[in-house]
């Protein structure tokens, strides 16, 4: 996974599978460049995640905890019709920014 | 129509102890007998997503600080109907109502509480049969429209 700084904003490009199985491996260095760099906007962009179930929206709303204590903003990007699904039936399209489609990454 | 023993047409069944790195294993394999049914890739990933989702659970729920078995079995029905059930042998569940409301988790912060709520979701039926002590059976079905019916 790779992790990008740039503007104010962290963007975390989430790779492959995400299930409950490595879940944690996916959320720890999230969490530390969170630590380190206190950014005022997160954006998880979905874009290369070939499957994920509820686990991912357990780590979305995990974040969202994490950045609402600091007052961050968190936004989700390139969800597949089935992820943009479970965010919502978690209620997550009130809380962050939910999109199917984002601009290609360059 | 219903969906019994003698319009079934194929089946598969598998044993796994209830480790993590089997979730992917588990769903890989029921989506790859799925696949006999030509489904479209949408369809595909529900069953694939449900599976995970209750898998998940038997790891998690029935075995929390044991490793315990998992039964997978998957029929292919007439009319290109798909069940598959997952049954452990674990801690049961007590209150089936309360475990089925979406967002709620007895394991706190990082699990959304979604399992039952998606299965819900992304199949056409779901039952759970429990006992405590005993272990949990869920059964799920799907009709596959597949792409034999494409424009």
């Amino acid at each position: 996974m790779d992790i990008r700084y740039e503007k104010n904003r962290l963007t975390a490009y989430l790779v492959g599978e995400i299930d409950h199985h490595n879940a944690a491996a996916v959320r720890e260095p999230i969490d530390q460049a969170i630590a380190k760099l206190r950014p005022p906007r997160v954006r998880l962009d979905f874009a290369a995640v070939t499957f994920m179930d509820s686990s991912a929206v357990g780590l979305v709303m995990g974040r969202y905890r994490l950045l609402a204590a600091h007052d961050a903003a968190l936004e989700v990007v390139n969800l597949s019709p089935q992820g943009l699904r479970m965010m919502q039936m978690a209620h997550l399209q009130t809380l962050a920014t939910l999109k199917q489609k984002e601009e290609i990454r360059t | 129509m219903k969906y019994n023993k003698h319009t079934l047409i194929n089946q598969m069944k598998l044993m796994l102890d209830s480790r993590s790195i089997n979730e992917g294993f588990a769903r890989a394999t029921v989506s790859a007998f799925a696949a006999q049914l030509d489904p479209m890739v949408e369809e595909l990933t529900d069953i694939k997503t449900a599976v995970s989702e209750a898998v998940t659970n038997a790891i998690v729920h029935a075995y929390p600080d044991t490793t315990g078995k998992i039964t997978l079995w998957a029929g292919i029905y007439v009319d290109g109907y798909f069940r598959v059930m997952v049954k452990d042998q674990g801690r049961g569940i007590e209150d089936i109502k309360l475990a089925r409301q979406p967002l709620y988790s007895s394991l706190g912060d990082e699990r959304a509480g979604l399992g039952f709520a998606v299965m819900e979701s992304f199949m056409d039926s779901l039952r759970v049969r429990s006992t405590p002590g005993k272990g949990t059976t869920i059964t799920m079905g799907k009709l596959i429209k597949g792409k034999r019916n494409d424009s």
